[in-house]
This record gives structure tokens, sequence and C-alpha cells, in this order.
């Protein structure tokens, strides 16, 4: 039997179900713009059904989701928090996937970014002034590009496949800051525990509006991010490059670009805002260096890059729904009680609907039903 | 269609009475680092709740929020959580401290209490509870039961609470057998059975024959089940992984404290600015039974436990040294609390360097 | 000497989760499918392997439990990403998610429970034989099964015709569907290979490496599989020499912790990673080589013209 093809029995008739998928001549507008829409309108459906399963009023459960972390300002505020690193991680993993570099380290390149750009915060104290954060932001780009450059180089002069030596520094640069925050860059005043000291207010990123909420600056860094690369990626020679040799390698080469340039450029490019995600972590939401500094954000952004299906404007939106899923699980939690699995379950659903319906944009679903005279019966 | 109406108004039915019973209970809310199913540190936090729901019953209405990371994310779980009419809130790693006090500050109506930190604030009091004193009875125990003198030990992160339980168990083990060594293992997680598992079976190998952990995970006690020796149980009484290899535990008991606090925090007597740090004797840390092991070193421990309890005791008493040699605490000298909870070196005869 | 034989069999315990998941995950990558769900269908294996074992008291139960339990798990990802032509990479990622979600639900009421373990072959005579009876007669069965499925694996895709078919998808899925090859029907097999190794690997961790539910208790270990696959650029024997590498690696440096030689332990933590790196880099100067072995639409979403 056919995978895709489901037989069923139905007063002793037999029959089957294909579900086929139809490639449409050009993508659908429509669904481009709707496929989202369906997939939220799914969700709500499944997530009542799932609710209403362990025994949860469906649209209390779904109200708290949903509705209750955008009903108050602050709460919109800490979205934008958690949704800050997600974006910039993501619009520059955009750049490397489309170009076909798999670069799944972004976690590593932001640990190193919040690593070099707290040094002068935390080496020289003193040092606070008009340039103190510019000099912080540009370090930590620096450091997340340098650490970036380490996959991009051994896959160009060694051959060396960048899966794996980018998440294998993941591990190493949780190694690597987990020693520094209990070693050398150690709050010598912490009592013995682990983490630097607090950073002065001139190294904190300012709050975008203080008399609402903790949003700091970061979420502006993100956003310009997000545009500049959208925009490159659209209309300059570069974007070309990136999209030509991400669809065809030997295409790119004809053209005469250059296929280890594009390796660099792409890693440097998201190890640089991956870095920049990691200062404006340390300096905008948490205030020190700690031994751990990101609950896998750098692994996030891989869903929210594909889920804003690669589009630095899409993943803006992909990056606060994301964000949304998070923080609305734990209002679900405090409210009715819902555990955090269930809320992980639900945002694997919520996922696995948006990926799933994003298919309607290329393919029509045709589903052709029809009964078979059985060949059991026959036999 | 009408349906659909009765059920929409229903379940907003269920929604307002669920937050008007909200009110008249007095409602307190955790907060935790892991899964409240970890068979650990999370747990037995988890336990207290629930002994907290069991004792004061229909008065008090409990709330938790289970694998919340340090950082942003558990700033804004406290924060949700102090504006959903928590009158006080547990704060149960030690990486919520700042989150803590940044949230506490915001909210002065609200009652904080921040687990094994040391900031507090007028709403913001810390506690923890004296492990070492149950690491010190479970260290002179391997110094009788091991053969050949050499003990090993499963450690999570250097940070001072680990290291203080080091140095506890050795002073113990020495207090009996002035040349017992140990040996440390460091595996940079609190949670990863098979990692966990792996290091027992190294220290095995290298001769240890007592092992006692500071990590969560029952897999060191199943291992030593396994290669016939003895352990000591984590937090949790872990008899039923290893019935013959467990000598005792040192069981996490948090729900007497949470009893006292909440009652506190309800009938006006909660105080800030609190440092609290109870032992044995005030049952936020007990042991379990003494298995496995013969009379007469049971009858040790448990005149150790009593003289710990009464005051009689205290494990970190002089002549002590540092690990280079220097003297740390004169013959009779009792070690400050503060010393203590700072803790940030060996004391003479463990076999490690301390990461730095 | 049985010290000697003691750490190897540690070793081997260590590894043998890493590479039944690996061997499974590169069925799945030779077919030209990138899974990344590894992790999540590992952490279902578990639960399921614990939960079944418990329930019928049977640890061999345990196993099928794990194998059904992962394999079901990755037709979901079949179906995304195969039906419906979703991105594997992010299907993948999401996957996880949702396994360790479903995981921690399904394990709730098994939490601290002893579990069964799979007995360890014993065979009067040859077990006991000084320095290599355990290692040879004395394991448990699934690391027995883990070198069949490398040896079976590796007979399948270069000795059979059916390997060579799915190897020629992997490269090409379009001329493999030009020439009348059922893609996707292949493709659907290899994932849930894929996930019934994983969820083999995952039972392995509840019913032999550490016979317990703990929730999470994968702890990245599906990760590390995936790196395997490429460090051992798609052959079976070089991703077991990978595991084994790994493997030995990160019980050596326990040994140095335990032997007090000073050295701080994050550096001697990371030296399981920094090592697959060097390894790697040192083994694929070979360009050739490695274009040869890495299936070309590895990733690629397929779908058939009608």
């Amino acid at each position: 039997m056919r995978p895709g093809t489901w037989k069923f029995r139905r007063e002793g008739e037999e029959g089957v179900i294909r579900i086929e998928l139809v490639k449409r001549p050009q993508h659908s507008a429509f669904f481009s713009a709707m496929s989202p829409f369906i997939a939220f309108g799914l969700t709500l459906v499944f997530g009542a059904i799932l609710f209403a399963a362990i025994g949860k009023p469906p649209l209390a459960a779904l109200y708290s989701y949903f509705i209750e972390p955008l009903s108050e300002m602050w709460s919109v505020h800490e979205l934008i928090i958690k949704a800050t690193p997600l974006i910039m991680i993501a619009v520059g993993l955009s750049v490397c996937y489309r170009s076909n570099n798999w670069n799944i380290g972004a976690e590593g390149q932001f640990i190193f970014g919040g690593i070099a750009g707290s040094l002068i915060p935390i080496l020289v104290p003193g040092f606070q002034n008009a340039a103190t954060l510019p000099l912080m932001m540009i370090m930590g780009m620096i450091g997340g590009a340098a650490y970036g450059a380490i996959p991009a180089l051994l896959k160009t002069r060694f051959n060396t496949n960048e899966i794996l030596t980018s998440l294998m520094l993941v591990y190493v640069a949780q190694l690597f800051l987990d020693w520094l925050a209990r070693g050398a860059l150690r709050d010598p005043n912490g009592a013995g525990f682990p983490g630097s000291i607090r950073l002065s207010s001139a190294a904190q990123l300012p709050e975008i509006a203080p008399s609402q909420g903790g949003a700091h600056l970061g979420i502006v860094f993100a956003v310009i991010a997000a545009v500049v690369v959208w925009f490159m990626l659209r209309s300059t020679l570069k974007g070309f490059e990136v999209r030509l040799i991400g669809s065809s390698p030997r295409a790119g080469r004809f053209a005469g670009f250059s296929a280890p340039g594009m390796v660099f450029f792409a890693f440097l490019v998201s190890g640089a805002l991956a870095g920049l995600a990691g200062i404006s972590e340390v300096s905008g939401a948490i205030g020190q260096l700690r031994e751990t500094i990101s609950p896998g954000y750098g692994f996030t952004a891989i869903i929210v890059a594909f889920l804003g299906r690669l589009n630095p404007l899409g993943i803006i939106a992909a990056g606060l729904v994301l964000a949304l899923t998070y923080l609305g699980g734990e209002a679900a939690q405090i409210s009715l009680g819902v555990s955090d699995k269930v809320a992980r379950v639900f945002q694997g659903m919520l996922l696995f609907f948006v990926l799933g319906c994003d298919t309607l944009i290329h393919y029509r679903i045709r589903v052709a039903g029809r009964a078979i005279a059985s060949a059991m019966e026959k036999s | 269609m009408k349906k659909l109406v009765i059920g929409l108004a229903s379940a907003l039915a269920v929604m307002t009475a669920s937050s008007a019973v909200a009110q008249d209970k007095f409602k307190a809310c955790f907060v935790y680092i892991g899964p409240k199913t970890d068979g650990g540190w999370t747990q037995a936090h988890d336990q207290g709740r629930q002994y907290v729901e069991q004792e004061l019953g229909d008065t008090v209405e409990t709330a938790y929020l289970e694998n919340v990371p340090e950082g942003p994310d558990s700033e804004r779980a406290i924060e949700r959580f102090a504006r959903s009419g928590c009158g006080i809130i547990f704060t149960t790693s030690f990486g919520y401290m700042d989150p803590t006090l940044a949230v506490a500050a915001k909210f002065p109506d609200v009652k904080f209490e921040h687990a094994t930190g040391y900031k507090v604030a007028p709403n913001v009091t810390t506690y923890n509870s004296r492990f070492y004193q149950g690491r010190y009875i479970i260290g002179q125990i391997a110094g009788k039961m091991s053969e050949t003198g050499v003990a090993g030990y499963i450690a999570s992160f250097p940070i001072p609470e680990v290291v203080m339980g080091i140095n506890g168990f050795l002073l113990g083990a020495r207090s009996v057998n002035p040349d017992f060594k140990l040996k440390v293992v460091w595996v940079n997680t609190w949670h990863d059975a098979g990692k966990e598992a792996d290091a027992a079976k190294a220290l095995i190998d290298q001769g240890v024959d007592v092992l006692t952990q500071h990590t969560d995970s029952a897999a060191p006690m199943q291992i030593a089940e396994e290669r016939g020796i003895h352990a000591f149980g984590q937090a949790f009484d872990q008899i039923e992984a290893g019935p013959n290899a467990q000598l005792t535990a040192i069981l996490d008991t948090w729900g007497p404290y949470y009893v006292k606090k909440i009652k506190a925090a309800m009938d006006g007597t909660w105080k800030g600015e609190e440092q609290s740090w109870d032992g044995l004797a005030e049952g936020i840390l007990a042991m379990a039974p003494y298995t496995n092991m013969p009379d007469d070193v049971k009858a040790m421990a448990m005149e150790t436990e009593a003289k710990i309890k009464s005051g009689e005791l205290h494990p970190f008493t002089g002549p002590v040294n540092k690990q280079d040699g220097t003297e740390w605490l004169k013959d009779g000298e009792v070690s400050d609390d503060g010393t203590l909870l700072g803790m940030n070196f060996y004391v003479e005869g463990v076999d490690d360097k301390l990461p730095q | 000497m049985d010290i000697a034989q003691n750490v190897i069999l540690t070793i081997m315990t260590a590894a043998t989760p890493l590479l039944i998941a690996a061997i499974g995950e590169l069925v799945v990558e030779r077919s030209g499918v990138l899974n990344l769900g590894v992790e999540g269908m590992m952490v279902i294996g578990a639960v399921c392997g614990f939960a079944a074992a418990m329930i019928t008291g049977s640890p061999w139960m345990g196993v099928v439990g794990g194998i059904v339990a992962g394999a079901l798990l990755s037709l979901l990802f079949g179906f995304l990403t195969l039906s419906l032509a979703t991105n594997q990479v992010a299907t993948g990622l999401s996957l996880t998610l949702l396994g360790i979600g479903v995981s921690g639900l399904i394990g709730e009421s098994f939490v601290g429970k002893a579990g069964i373990r799979l007995p360890s072959l014993n065979i009067p005579g040859l077990t006991e034989i000084p320095l290599v009876g355990k290692l040879l007669f004395g394991q448990d069965p699934i690391f027995y099964l883990s070198i069949l499925l490398t040896a079976g694996t590796t007979w399948f895709l270069f000795r059979t015709r059916a390997g060579l078919t799915l190897r020629s998808i992997g490269d090409n899925h379009k001329s493999a569907h030009a020439l009348g090859i059922p893609v996707i029907g292949y493709r659907y097999l290899a994932v849930m290979f894929g996930g019934g190794c994983a969820g083999l690997a995952g039972a392995h961790l509840s019913l032999v490496y550490t016979p317990q539910w703990v929730e999470n208790m994968t702890a990245g270990r599906g990760w590390i599989a995936l790196a395997l696959v490429v460090f051992g650029s798609w052959r079976p024997w070089r991703v077991l020499a990978g595991a084994y590498l790994f493997g030995a690696v990160t019980i050596g440096q326990l040994h140095a912790q335990a032997l007090g030689f000073g050295i701080p332990s994050q550096l001697l933590s990371s030296l399981p990673y920094l090592a697959t790196i060097v390894v790697l880099v040192l083994i694929s100067r070979d360009r050739r080589l490695t274009i040869i072995n890495t299936p070309a639409s590895l990733g690629q979403p397929f779908v058939p013209d009608r």
C-alpha cells in the first residue's frame, strides 16, 4: 500500500482514502497569508480537546494561554524580553540556512557574545561613560562572530561538517562560561557563589518604557537587524548571492561567487547577531554574567527561523508567537494548575499545525476516496 | 448555537468562581528550578508544599511553577505570582536571588522567602538547611564501614553548599579514622542519571567502597547495590534502589518550615530581613533509618545525631586545618556561620583540587 | 586486571545508547531525511520502555515498548515531513519539544520507582574467563543487539539491492522517482527504523544503564547521536568507532578526576566534544570520501510530481 493511503471499512464495504499533495503552479498568496490563522484555529480546536481530556476547562485554559499574557502591559513587556533573543538569533540563522550553512551552534555563539561583551564592565568596572554600552555591544558581536568563525574555518579549510562542529562547540562554550563564572570573572564579594559583579547602570541596556515594564533596548536592535537583513536578502547583490548559492551551489560558482566566502559571511553574520543577542541578554535582562545565561535560546531560535519561513520579517512574528507559548504555559500553570508538560505538548502541537499548514502555500491537498471491491472477499 | 452560548457562559463561570475562591484563601506559591518529580531537590520542596496543603487544609491554597530557568524567566515567573495574589512566595534555587529581590522591591506587601541565598530585604528572608550536620554523620559511618579507607564523592558544581558538604563528610570520617581519604568527581550537572552512574563506576573501579553524592538521581545507589558496596541516599530515602547498599540517607524535610512561615504570614507575625538556617534539631532535615551496618556503628551514628541535635557537637569544631595545612580553626573553636555559608576551600585530607 | 575490563565495560555501556540512536539516524539520513527529533524519540522510548516493563513485569516487554513508542512518534514526523512536505529541521526540533512534554506526562506515575534491569548474558564457564569473559559473554542483550545493528546496517546499505535503492534516494530523490522507485515509501520505512532505534536507545537508558525513570533522562544524548552520524560520515562502523571514542573520553575524564590531577573539571568535561571535533577534522580532510558518503538530498523535501 502506498504511503498516505488509508484503508477503511464501513458497513462491510472496503475502500481507500488517499491524501495527495499537488504542487501549485505558483505559490498561493492566499494561503501564504492565511495559513498561520488556519493553524491557529486548528490549535484552538485541538487544544480545547487536549485540555478537556485532562479535565481542565478548555476555554479558560485557552484564555490564560493566549489572552492573559497580553492583557497586562508588564506582561507584554515580558513577552518582548523573551522574544528579543529568539528574534535576533533567528534573523542571523536565516542567512545561514538560506545559503545552506547548517549552523546549529547559535547557542554557543550567544554565550561567547555574552562573555566577550561583559568583559569590559566586569574587568574595568570604573569605565562608565557614553562609550561603555556601544563598546560592549561591539565586543559581544565580535565574540559571537569569532566563535561562529571556527566552524566556518573548519568547513572551508578542512572540509569538516559544520553540523557537528557548531553543535559540539555549544557544549564547550557552556563549560567555558561555567568555568569563568566560578573563577576568573567571579564577584569577589559574592560569598563564594558563581556569577560576576552586577553591571553598573552605565553598562545596562536602558529600558524602552520604564514606567510600563522591563523591556530593554535589545528589541530595537532585533527589529533593526531584521529589517536590515530583510533588505539585504531582498534587494542587494549579496542577498542575491545568498539565495543563489543556497538554491544551487553550482550556479553560484558559475556566477563567480565564492563558496568559502559565503560560508564565512553566513557564519559571521549569524555569529555576530547571536553574540549581540547574548550581550543584550546579559546587559539588558540579567544584569550580570552568570554561569548559565540561556535556557536554550540558540536552539529554540532554529524553530523560530523556520517558523518565520526564513524571512526576517516573518521571524519577528514567529519569535513573538513562540515567546507567547512560553508565557501562556506559565499563566495556565498558575491559574489552572495545567502541568508544564501539558504546556510543552501544546507548544509542540501548535508548531506542528503551523508547519503543516504552510504546506498549503505550495501544494493543494487532494483527498481521493473511493470504494474498492475488496480483494480479500474475492480471494 | 444555544449550546455553545451555555458552554461559554459556564466556562466563564468556572473561571470567575475559581478566582473568587482564590481571594478567600491565603495563597502560598513556589517557584521550582527542576521538574517537581526530579527525585531530588525540587521534589523535596514539592513534598513540603503538599505537606502544607495537608496541615493547613482549607485555609491555604498553594500553586507552583516548575522548570523555571534562572535569569529573566524566573523574574517573570515570580512577578506573575506576585500579581496573581500570592501572599507568600518561596523561590527555591540560589540563582533566583536577584530576581526575587527585584520583584520584592515592586511588591512590598507580598512576602518572599529565598532558599540558599544571602541577600535579604524588608519583605525578603532567606532560608536554608544545615545539611552538613547530616554529612558529618554519614562521614562517620563511612569511616567505620569502609575497608579500603577511601570514599567516593559525586559532586555537582563547586558552590559553597557542596564544598561544605564535602568538608563535613571528611571531618566526620576522620573523627573515627584519621587516615581516611576522599576522592571527588565533579559531574557538572545536578541530574543526569547516566553521568552519575558513570562517575560511580569510575570511583568504584579506583577502589572506593563507600559512595556518597551531591546530585539528584538514585543511579549511584543502584550501581553501589550492583557492585556490592555501600552508599548514602540523597534528599530522599533510596532504600528501594539499594536495599543492601543504603546505610542511611539525608532527608530534606522542608514541610514543617513551610507550615511555620505560612502560618506566620497569615497571622501577621512574619518578619523580613531574617536569615534562617535550621538543622536536625528543628526538623528541616532528618536521617533515614540506619540500615546494613553493625549495631555498634548504628549506636555511634545515633549518638552523634543526638549530640548534634542537642547542640553538644558542632561538626566544624577545631582543630581543623585547611587543605594546604594552614590552620583554620583552633582547638575548640567553632566556625561561624558566615564562613560556612561562603565556604570556598577544602579541609585537610581531601584528595582533589577545588575548581576555581 | 579486572579493573581494565570494568572500565571498558563502563565505556561500552555509555556508548551503546549513542550508537543505537546514531545507527537509526544514519539510515534516516541515508534516505535523504534529516530528523533532528532524536532526543524526543529517545526520551519517549525511555519512558515507554520503563512503563511497559513495570506494567508487564518483563524487561523484554520494556524493550519492545521502547521500540514501538519511538517508531510511533517518528511516524508523526514522517507524516508531516513526507506526506505534508514540511520543513524537516523545524519539524524535528518540534518533535523533541513534544517528546519531552509527552514523556513527562506518561512518566509522572513512574517517578522514583526502582526499575527492572534487563538481565545480562551469563554463560557459565565463559563469562568467568579472566580479562575478557564479561566483555564478550557477560554484557546486556541490547549491547549485542547494537553490534548486530551496526553489522546488519552495513550489510543492508552496501550489500543489498534495497540498500542501494535507499542510498540512491538519499543522493537524488528526483532521479530515483523517475526510475519508478517509491521514494516516500522508502523514506517512511527509514524514518520508522530511525524512530525504533532511538526508542531502543532510550529503553537502554531506563532498563540497563540506569534502571529508573527520571524526567529528561536522555540529557542531550540524542544530540550527541546526531553528531556521531556526521562524525562517522554516514558509515556504520565509523559511527561505532565514534561512539566508543566519545564514551572512552567521557569515562576517561571521570577517572582523571578521581585520580586527583587537579585539572579544572569543566576542561575535562569538554574533552569529549573537543576530541570529536579534532578527530573529525583529521579524517574529513579527504574531500572526495566525504562527498561520496554525504547524502546529497539530505533535508530537502520531496513531493512526487503527478
